[in-house]
């Protein structure tokens, strides 16, 4: 275990704005822009899975990939166990990102094909760590271990190996360079269910070993219950939801989440009976033109004029559980109940 | 009572590199009218095969139906022409896809579309097809539909599309439905409405569904009866509740545990997911006499690897094939 304290927060992201230009036709005129994650703050703990959920379009993976400057931030900082990460240039930039890895979605595009496993787990080493290279091997041989591949399997090419096997590739990259913060962007959503099951196990088996921390990513609410310990709800650029695991799930405040939640399929006869279904109309409105005020209030069940009036802050209600919603009451009551 | 679709002993066989392989072995089953039937399985275990095959749909060429039959409300559509199939597919079964992008045809309206189905099928004059389907639209709830016929497939979103589909599939209110993992690119929420919008119109036309899935969970939402495949055979049969509750399958029984669904009430607790070790067999070894799941089942012996499992019939009307039935 490390010398550091397990409470102290590893990454620190504020007031964080990532946009696009989103001009349409073909005539140059005012610039639009749209706002693919908006205006947003959050940490997370050393050793803890933040989970980021939301539907297809709700800013997740860009919120990602600006944390690992893979996309621009526009505004915004991103404190990397104590430093700027945004901030930071050649040498120490090198260094840094040694500490934060990346885990795929697609594990068939996200390997080079020209590479043999060994030289993809090998190249994060050659160049973020400087240390002598005769360790590399050793190194490259725990890591294939530990994702469960057999040495025999390093000089294989990604085309030779399953889905589920990929991902371990993927897996053994990403953990190559000693990272303390991996973030996980769909990591399981390409893969079969019962090989699902295995990677999310490793996942998890690793974090202990390791003392991992995750920024996990996943549209999965049951895959998120099991691997997370703290779920942010995101709904176009905005987090509208910020919540420990048990408080989230057993009593969502938020009408989103609630609908969100209400909406996956389970197999569980208790749950489908105790749960009834909150119907959101509609799809998600125009990402450049979002509704004025609360940007849920245009298929909320419950909204009033004040919720298209102004826009809510996200504040903490019982708990310490985040909520942006107007018409949560500061005890936390939810305006719409899911049980009933 | 007379089942209105009865497959028995289907075998589709496909000629790939490795030879002509079983990828539907054996397969009997029946649809009742208004009745829901889910298949469920990994990818590649013939789930999309059944639908196919019995759309006569199967790549020309390469797929065949080697034996077996399938009565439409008595006649073996196995052996009816092309045109027969045509008037059957739209005016009797008809099918949604998994990817509502592509299956569309970009360069035609929706209103197009849905109005060369009525034509085709029910000779609708122009004028006609045009009017019903604007109908059909807002029977999908479309928004707007008399101005939203006119839009071109890119102009909607991925939801819209797959309402378009399934307002396509309807148009000649056909007997049975077949959605092929039609919610699988849509989220959550846009999920909840479709599988409101199918409820609403089996209930009001009385349209037999067969679902094809891999989630459990969606099994459990909307299906009656469920059918587990596995390497193009049918390893376990029965009631949606009876089969989720009580499994008699390894497999089926793998499927259900290796998934974090999403309980009542989520407590402190995480137990490590069970996990079903290896991945599906290659087309290869598909169509051998053993259980083709036995190398990874941990009920497995040397009977399992050396004799194709004879179905177990239940009382509960449960049918599993597993030579170990009585002790999953």
């Amino acid at each position: 275990m490390d010398t550091r304290t397990q409470n102290e927060i590893l990454l620190d992201v504020a007031n964080l704005t990532v946009r696009f230009p989103a001009n349409r036709g073909v005539f140059p005129g005012k610039k639009r822009w749209l706002n693919a994650v908006d205006n947003i703050t959050f940490t997370i703990k050393r050793g803890e899975t933040l989970a980021l959920v939301g539907e297809s379009g709700s800013g997740k993976t860009t919120t990602a990939l600006a944390v690992a400057r893979l996309v621009k931030a526009h505004t915004g900082s991103v404190i990397l166990d104590g430093k700027n990460f945004l901030a930071l240039k050649d040498e120490q930039l090198r260094v840094a990102r040694a500490k934060l890895q990346f885990i795929f979605q697609d594990p068939y595009s996200s390997l080079n094909p020209r590479l043999n496993a060994e030289a993809i787990v090998r190249e994060p080493l050659e160049s973020l760590i400087a240390d002598d290279k005769t360790n590399h091997d050793q190194v490259i041989d725990q890591l294939f271990e530990a994702v469960g591949l057999r040495p025999e399997q390093k000089k294989l090419f990604p085309h030779q190996f399953s889905g589920g096997q990929r991902q371990r590739i993927g897996i053994a990259r990403a953990l190559a360079t000693q990272p303390e913060l991996v973030i996980c962007d769909e990591p399981v959503s390409a893969l079969d269910v019962a090989v699902q099951a295995q990677i999310v196990n490793l996942l998890r088996r690793l974090q202990h070993q390791r003392n991992l921390t995750y920024l996990f990513i996943s549209h999965d609410l049951g895959v998120v219950q099991h691997m997370c310990d703290r779920i942010a709800v995101m709904y176009m650029g905005k987090i509208v939801e910020f919540a420990d695991r048990m408080s989230l799930f057993n009593n969502p405040q938020h009408p989103y989440t609630a609908a969100l939640l209400s909406a996956v399929p389970s197999v569980d006869r208790e749950r489908r009976s105790k749960f009834k279904r909150i119907l959101i109309p509609g799809d998600p409105p125009d990402a450049i033109n979002p509704p004025m005020g609360c940007r849920f209030s245009s298929r909320c069940p419950v909204a009033t004029i004040a919720c298209s009036e102004s826009e809510p802050p996200l504040k903490a209600r019982r708990d310490g559980h985040l909520v942006a919603c107007h018409l949560v009451s500061d005890s936390g009551e939810s305006p719409v109940s899911i049980t009933g | 009572m007379n089942a209105l679709l009865k497959v028995e002993n289907l075998r589709i066989e496909l000629s790939t590199r490795a030879g002509v392989v079983p990828v539907i072995d054996n397969l009997s089953f029946e649809l009742n009218a208004g009745e829901t039937l889910s298949f469920v399985g990994e990818s590649g275990c013939g789930k999309s095969m059944t639908a196919l095959g019995i759309m006569g749909l199967l790549p020309e060429k390469i797929g065949r139906i080697a034996s077996g039959t399938i009565l439409l409300d008595g006649e073996d559509i196995t052996k009816a022409g092309k045109k027969r199939l045509r008037e059957i597919r739209g005016n009797d079964i008809s099918m949604i896809f998994q990817e509502p992008m592509t299956s569309l045809n970009p360069v035609f309206t929706i209103g197009e579309q849905i109005a060369e189905v009525l034509r085709q099928h029910q000779n609708l004059g122009k004028k006609e097809a045009w009017a019903s389907s604007v109908e059909l639209l807002d029977a999908v709830r479309i928004p707007d539909a008399r101005r939203r016929a006119s839009s071109y497939p890119h102009q909607l979103s991925g939801g819209q599309r797959q309402r378009v589909m399934i307002a396509i599939a309807l148009a000649c209110k056909p007997r049975i439905l077949i959605a092929d993992e039609p919610t699988t690119a849509l989220d959550v929420t846009i999920q909840a409405q479709i599988f409101d919008l199918l409820e609403e119109l089996r209930a009001q036309f009385g349209t037999a569904i067969i679902m094809i899935t891999h989630d459990m969970g969606v099994v459990a939402e909307i299906a009656e009866r469920m059918i587990v495949m596995y390497a193009g055979r049918m390893v376990e049969q029965g009631e949606v509740d009876l089969v989720l509750t009580r499994p008699r399958h390894p497999y089926t029984k793998g499927l259900i545990e290796c998934v974090p669904h999403l309980k009542a009430t989520v407590t402190e607790e995480r137990a490590e997911l069970t996990e079903v070790a290896g991945i599906v067999p290659s087309l290869a070894e598909f169509g051998q006499n053993a259980c083709l799941f036995a190398s990874r089942c941990n009920l497995a012996d040397q009977h399992c690897l050396q004799t194709r499992p004879v179905e177990h019939h239940f009382d509960s009307q449960q049918i599993s094939a597993c030579w170990h039935a009585e002790n999953v």
